[in-house]
């Protein structure tokens, strides 16, 4: 039987003729190798259920898009697009459903986490690619996963019983749970991939530019900045829109130290409500089919909407790289 | 030698001291929170913490059924997920003849690990719960976590896979093997390690999950049986810590919560890492 095995495993019988010789054999009554059509049919559908595992990948992503588009275009329709983009009121009670403040407070809650975070974080790249020795690297790369793994959560309480106490004590205001709080807890959870990612792109730097610099007279630190960092820009970038993604993206952290008000963000000290918090923290009230619930879902669209952005400039930078 | 002028030099010194400070402050934050965090938490893990459930009678919390939720929901959505993934992986490096195939399937996962964890939620909410009319429970978000999970195990798993030399397939194919047969004794069993680290990298996630199970698997925290979990409102460890600072205001439990978090963090992070050493090891002793 085996060597009948061997010599059908180099070619591939399409699946119909897989059938013919089935039901011929069939016919004929003989013992024809019914043991290598099981094989056969086998090999067929095992790569049938490969790739419709592959495919689950696919199929996840339309569903996502189509059911977030179909759930959260109703509420916009019915509140009108100019009034829900722009409005700057949100009561849900009152029926207001302007997302300005929430809008607002994503864009800068994300653009001062970045502010803070990519600096410190390619830096610390830096520093861990070209500066540390072996066993620091060790030790910090290690520090980095672990920051990585610590639950937001965690950021989050971390960030209430500490973080807000603190700034309320520091500028003598009525509460510490604003934007300030929310952007430094975002910039550190947003460290470990942008220094993963640019420490990944700076060691990928060739060997012979950092010695041509040298042999010109550089120093050492010199070169790091003027060569090895311009020469490792399109990873430090795709660490920036990777950031970006994660601080956008996150609810848990910051719907414990940001106040949880819609409110413009008109400064550091105001207490803030972000697209993914107001999700998070209106979600229990809203009642069944109002159009409050489905005005949620519409914030859950925007914010998909700001991802997928995110996704393809990520993309472009990533295929920007490979052509070069 | 010429010395480097007085300018150079002190910018080379400050932007030393800044890289030094960068990388410092890195680690001290990180030091901070896990002493901290420690601190404030381990003196609020006790026996009877650990081994009951919350009681308003008694006035007692317990973090039991969150433990037991935790687990139910990591075996339910690894159960699933792992079979789903490793297959969509063997699928990308094993049998797909297509080019487009291959890069229409890797950026789906790549958009899927780019959605927020608050997306999925969203969505799972409406879908399992709304549209398939299933309450609350271990099984909604158990199954919102498979989609989410997906992407880690797709690629840890193809990229152990495509460590796998390709001799011993040629050796499997010549031995005459089907395709079938070739990647489950020869190229699944070599890239078992990469694929235990994708798992072990997955439960990290789970455990620390909690936005995309606010509306799925519920804030419930009495006490079920896995069945009973299964559709009712049961919150695991991350889930409980929110509940327990936005619904019962007791920082403290929540402080404790914490550091359980934290300690399965280290124990899943120094697992890994292991794993990892381990794999790399094996890879060179086999070059």
């Amino acid at each position: 039987m085996d060597h009948e095995f061997v010599r059908g495993a180099g070619k591939k019988l399409p699946h119909q003729t897989i059938h013919a010789v089935g039901r011929q054999a069939a016919s004929i009554g003989q013992t024809v190798r019914p043991k290598r059509l099981l094989r056969e049919s086998l090999e067929h559908t095992m790569s049938t259920v490969f790739f419709l595992c592959g495919f689950l990948a696919v199929a996840c992503v339309l569903f996502i898009s189509i059911y977030l588009i179909l759930s959260g275009l109703p509420a916009i329709w019915e509140i009108g697009v100019r009034d829900f983009l722009f409005g700057d009121t949100w009561d849900g009670q009152g029926r207001k459903f302007g997302i300005l403040p929430f809008l607002l407070t994503s864009v800068a809650g994300t653009g001062g986490a970045v502010l803070i975070g990519v600096p410190v974080g390619v830096l610390t790249a830096i520093f861990l690619s070209k500066m540390a020795n072996p066993r620091t690297v060790t030790v910090l790369r290690a520090a980095v996963s672990l920051l990585a793994g610590i639950p937001s959560v965690v950021y989050g309480l971390v960030g209430m019983v500490v973080l807000v106490p603190a700034i309320q004590r520091l500028f003598s205001l009525p509460s510490g749970a604003n934007l300030l709080s929310a952007v430094v807890v975002l910039a550190i959870m947003i460290l470990p991939s942008i220094i993963n990612v640019s420490e990944t792109a700076l060691r990928a730097v060739p060997k012979e530019y950092e010695e041509a610099s040298l042999a010109l007279g550089a120093t050492y630190t010199e070169t790091v900045f003027r060569v090895s960092l311009p020469a490792a820009r399109s990873g430090v970038a795709t660490a920036i829109v990777l950031g970006v993604g994660r601080a956008i993206g996150e609810a848990m952290a910051i719907i414990m130290v940001s106040g949880n008000v819609p409110n413009l963000p008109a400064s550091p000290f105001t207490p803030v409500q972000f697209l993914t918090t107001a999700i998070a923290s209106e979600m229990n009230y809203a009642a069944f089919g109002s159009l409050w619930r489905q005005a949620l879902f519409s914030i859950g669209l925007v914010l998909f909407l700001f991802i997928v952005m995110i996704n393809v400039i990520l993309n472009t930078f990533i295929k920007h790289k490979r052509e070069r | 030698m010429e010395r480097l002028s007085f300018q150079r030099r002190f910018y080379g010194k400050i932007l030393r001291g800044t890289l030094y400070l960068c990388g410092g402050l890195t680690c001290a934050v990180l030091s901070f929170l896990i002493a901290y965090v420690l601190y404030r938490g381990l003196r609020g893990i006790t026996w009877e913490l650990l081994t009951t459930q919350r009681s308003i009678i008694n006035k007692t919390n317990g973090i039991l059924p969150n433990i037991l939720n935790t687990l139910y929901i990591i075996l339910l959505s690894m159960g699933i997920v792992l079979p789903l993934g490793v297959g969509a992986a063997v699928y990308l490096t094993e049998y797909a003849s297509n080019h487009r195939m291959v890069a229409l399937i890797e950026f789906a996962t790549e958009i899927l690990t780019g959605i927020p964890s608050i997306i999925f939620g969203l969505v799972g909410m409406l879908f399992f719960g709304q549209l398939l009319g299933l309450s609350y429970g271990i099984l909604a978000g158990g199954l919102t976590l498979v989609v989410m999970i997906l992407p880690t195990i797709v690629r840890t798993t193809q990229e152990s896979l495509k460590t796998v030399p390709q001799s011993y397939r040629e050796g499997a194919l010549g031995l005459g093997a089907g395709k079938w047969r070739m990647v489950r004794t020869v190229v699944l069993p070599s890239a078992i390690d990469g694929i235990v680290t994708g798992c072990i990298l997955s439960v990290g996630r789970i455990v620390g999950e909690s936005a995309a199970l606010l509306f799925t698997a519920g804030m419930g925290v009495a006490l079920h049986g896995f069945w009973e979990a299964l559709n009712s409102s049961s919150a695991t460890l991350s889930v409980a810590l929110y509940a327990y600072v936005n619904e019962y205001a007791n920082v403290d439990v929540a402080m404790a919560i914490a550091a359980v978090l934290m300690l399965i963090t280290l124990a899943i992070n120094l697992t890994a890492a292991q794993m990892s050493r381990r794999f790399k090891r094996e890879q060179e002793g086999a070059r």
